[in-house]
């Protein structure tokens, strides 16, 4: 039973609004530095605007759709009402205010530094402050998760924490360990500097800080996802989740090596040592432990449900699974791109084979296909779950859900692929304009009109998106009933104390990132001169 | 369940979370720290403490004894921050404007020359004073302004940059005409290494240490241009200017110069869509 429908419904639809109108920023950005366009008299323009659709994109949209989704599980899988609704809305106004704050800048050109900041450019300190006030709004759903969780383990002595909810939690300690780092490094050296307070800023330093936050923070925005493959598919097709335990492994698995990991960002800096850099390389190849446990359950978890429908053979389960079904065709394309994004990212992870493709178009193209693809598809399929719940009215435009998911896939993989192959060649990111007419990139430019294109398609599956949830308020009201999540093959009656709490993981992850980080950040710290003047942008034309 | 001790030498999930995460740590440790940086051709270790200080990251002083080969010429000792300059001071302006009366020769009664000797009016604060620096210190050297620097202070040049970026920018004596801004103005050329010149002078972007170039004499322009691409002026930090010099054409050199030449102030910021 889901008590706070509007504070839900309102982090979701303040998610997808900004999710809207930065996908067109996007498609724009990659249709004015095709060769179907002049080149761009002013460059300024494509950063500002990769800088709003970065920050809405990376900070915005996965925040909200975290906490909402966070709160819908806390109460469902909880089944008791929310503890400190006020609160909730405090944090969703803080994101929101937040998000006003630091636009207003940008959209002024005021901030154009990305939304991985650069040092030792720094603009407007409005922009800081307000992605300062997105997270300190979402710190409030990690405290509000956290004492949720406390208060029904008191009341519940012994019980197994629903797995949902063991998920969300690990999400939100995730979330509040690996946001740290960039809330020191925005504290302590940019916003100083955006002030005027500071006329020099240690870049290398900063950029360690923010490596801290740059990977842990993908699994933040992975884990609705995930905690939608475990939870929620095996219901919505009929099966049962193949295990429990396994589920609770992969989610601390998570806590533990998705955050000290972070360096691998950093291979072509000078700043940090080699030993390091291949340590988090080393804790970058174990984080695709968690994925590959997830691949395996879900999938075993899908046998089950095609088994039950009469599935028969090796193979015969897949043909009749329920392929109308938007939650099983959602899942299907979202593995295919984690398949080859988690593929891809094997290259990006490698010390050594990162130097080919590192800052080209490739990378663009692996976290498209990883956020934009795989997790972004289940966020689809999470409203489209939860939405007759939040609203009480029925979404019954199966063959518009399908349409959309099937445009989507295809959309991010006609704009992606060619962006691995063109990184590949060697076409550099984050540029405002290429010279097609030169042979060195002549070749390029074929791939690059079809990103346009997928893009284009990509902006289609949007509108169809909007339309499926919009019609979806305007439906009749029905009775939804209790929102339920996956059965287990084996429910849990009793777990180990190490997979119904997270003192351990957290723990381990605290004892990691001293491992990892603690020598190079200290170092940098002590070393002396090592700060360069700041470069103010959107100062004097 | 809720006895179950946790942090406890007996409980299995605790001994070996903790005991695999170590052995991984220890082991990727090993491999990163000593074996990877043996393999290394080339490297020469003390010993093994040697490695793993280099491997994580150590500034050390450098044990190899290598000459410090010095350029055979001057080069710039300004270092250039947004904050060298210091707030605007009317005294210093006043100072400055006494001063300046010994460059009205060449530069113009208020800065603007009707010679093909640069206009200062409007310049930067921070472009003529590291210029006045560098043609004292020898860094840029000029038969007419190297030896009118020699009995300036620190102070005359601060004074005298404040007095002419303090003048108002007028239309320079030459003629302005519709021509299309070219290419290597507003894009530059990417492939070669060429960034907008609008990217540093203003326009599209101002970068601390860049000149006004709106309305100066072209032949200042192209003179300037053609010694840093053949390497005669050589005060630019870093070889900034120089590289984007030697990688022009002289038709873009020529274009460049001509295109700036005929500009009133801000006719750059219009022809790349800005106001």
């Amino acid at each position: 039973m889901l008590h706070n429908k509007k504070l839900i419904l309102a982090h979701f639809w303040l998610a997808f609004g900004g999710f809207g109108f930065a996908l067109l920023l996007g498609e724009w950005q990659m249709y004015i530095r095709s060769p179907l366009h002049a080149w761009l008299g002013n460059p300024e323009l494509y950063y500002r605007s990769v800088t709003a659709h970065g920050t809405t994109m990376a900070y915005v949209l996965p925040t909200l759709v975290a906490m909402g989704f966070g709160y819908a599980i806390t109460e469902a899988a909880l089944k008791r009402p929310l503890i400190g609704r006020k609160w909730a809305w405090a944090g969703l106004g803080l994101v929101l205010a937040g998000t006003i704050v630091a636009i207003i800048p940008v959209s002024l050109g005021l901030a154009s530094v990305l939304y991985t900041f650069y040092p030792p450019m720094v603009g407007n300190p409005f922009y800081y402050i307000g992605v300062v006030m997105v997270v300190v709004g979402s710190w409030i759903w990690v405290a509000l998760t956290v004492i949720n969780l406390h208060a029904w383990k008191r009341d519940n002595p012994g019980a197994p924490v629903p797995l949902a909810m063991y998920a969300n939690t690990a999400g939100a300690l995730l979330w509040a360990w690996t946001a740290v780092g960039a809330a020191i490094e925005l504290l302590f050296q940019i916003i100083p500097a955006a002030l005027g307070l500071t006329t020099t800023i240690d870049a290398g330093l900063a950029r360690v800080f923010f490596s801290w936050t740059l990977h842990a923070i993908v699994y933040f925005w992975l884990f609705p996802a995930y905690i939608a493959y475990y939870t929620i598919v095996p219901r919505a097709i009929g099966g049962r989740l193949f295990s429990d335990p396994m589920a609770r492994i992969s989610f601390s698995l998570f806590l533990v090596v998705a955050m000290p990991i972070g360096v691998h960002h950093l291979f072509a800096d000078p700043q940090v040592g080699a030993g390091f850099k291949f340590l988090h390389s080393a804790f970058t190849a174990l984080v695709s432990l968690p994925t590959l446990l997830t691949v395996f359950t879900i999938c075993a978890s899908v046998e089950i449900a095609g088994r039950l429908r009469g599935g028969k053979g090796a193979l015969g389960w897949l043909k009749v699974l329920p392929w109308d079904n938007p939650l099983m065709l959602a899942v299907a394309f979202s593995f295919v791109m984690l398949g080859f994004g988690g593929a891809g990212g094997l290259i990006n992870m490698s010390y050594q084979l990162d130097s080919s493709i590192h800052n080209t178009q490739w990378v663009t193209g692996h976290f498209h296909l990883i956020f934009g693809g795989a997790i972004v598809i289940m966020y689809f399929a999470i409203a489209y779950d939860l939405w007759p719940h939040l609203t009480g009215r029925a979404l019954t435009s199966f063959r518009l859900m399908r349409a959309q998911l099937w445009t989507w896939f295809v959309g991010m993989i006609v704009l992606t692929f060619p962006w691995h192959y063109v990184g590949i060649l060697g076409m550099p990111r984050r540029m405002a304009f290429y010279d097609y007419t030169d042979p060195a990139m002549a070749g390029e430019a074929a791939s690059v009109m079809m990103s346009v294109l997928g893009g284009a398609i990509l902006v289609v599956s949007e509108i169809l998106f909007f339309t499926v949830l919009i019609r979806g308020h305007r439906a009749p009201r029905v009775e939804a009933g209790e929102y339920r999540f996956s059965v287990a093959t084996h429910e849990p009656h009793s777990v180990p104390a190490a997979l119904n709490g997270f003192g351990l993981w957290v723990s381990l992850m605290l004892g990691l990132t001293i491992i990892n980080y603690g020598f190079p950040i200290a170092h940098l710290m002590a070393l002396r001169d090592t700060s360069v003047p700041v470069v103010r942008v959107g100062g004097a034309k | 369940m809720s006895e179950e001790k946790l942090f406890s030498l007996r409980n299995r999930w605790f001994t070996g979370a903790v005991g695999l995460t170590v052995a991984i740590a220890a082991v990727a440790a090993l491999f990163g720290f000593v074996l990877l940086p043996s393999l290394q051709t080339g490297a020469t270790f003390a010993d093994t403490w040697d490695k793993i200080c280099t491997a994580a990251g150590l500034v050390r002083p450098t044990t190899l004894v290598s000459p410090v080969i010095k350029p055979d010429f001057q080069t710039s000792e300004v270092i250039v921050t947004p904050q060298m300059m210091g707030p605007t001071d009317t005294v210093s302006i006043g100072r400055g404007a006494t001063l300046a009366l010994r460059c009205t020769m060449c530069h113009g009664a208020r800065g603007l020359s009707e010679a093909d000797s640069p206009n200062l009016a409007g310049q930067y604060e921070t472009a003529v004073y590291k210029q006045l620096q560098d043609f004292k210190t020898g860094a840029r050297t000029s038969a007419v302004m190297s030896p009118r620097v020699t009995d300036l202070s620190d102070q005359d040049m601060r004074d005298l940059a404040a007095y002419f970026a303090y003048l108002p920018r007028l239309p320079g004596y030459h003629p302005t005409g519709d021509v299309p801004a070219p290419r290597i103005v507003i894009s530059g050329a990417p492939l070669r290494n060429i960034p907008p010149c609008a990217a540093c002078h203003g326009a599209i972007e101002y970068k601390t240490g860049a000149a006004w170039l709106e309305g100066e004499s072209p032949v200042y322009l192209k003179a300037q241009l053609e010694a840093f691409a053949t390497g005669t002026r050589r005060n630019d930090i870093s070889q900034q200017m120089r590289n984007i010099a030697r990688n022009m054409t002289p038709a873009e050199i020529a274009a460049a110069a001509e295109y700036y030449s005929r500009q009133p102030a801000a006719a750059v910021s219009e022809a790349a869509g800005l106001k």
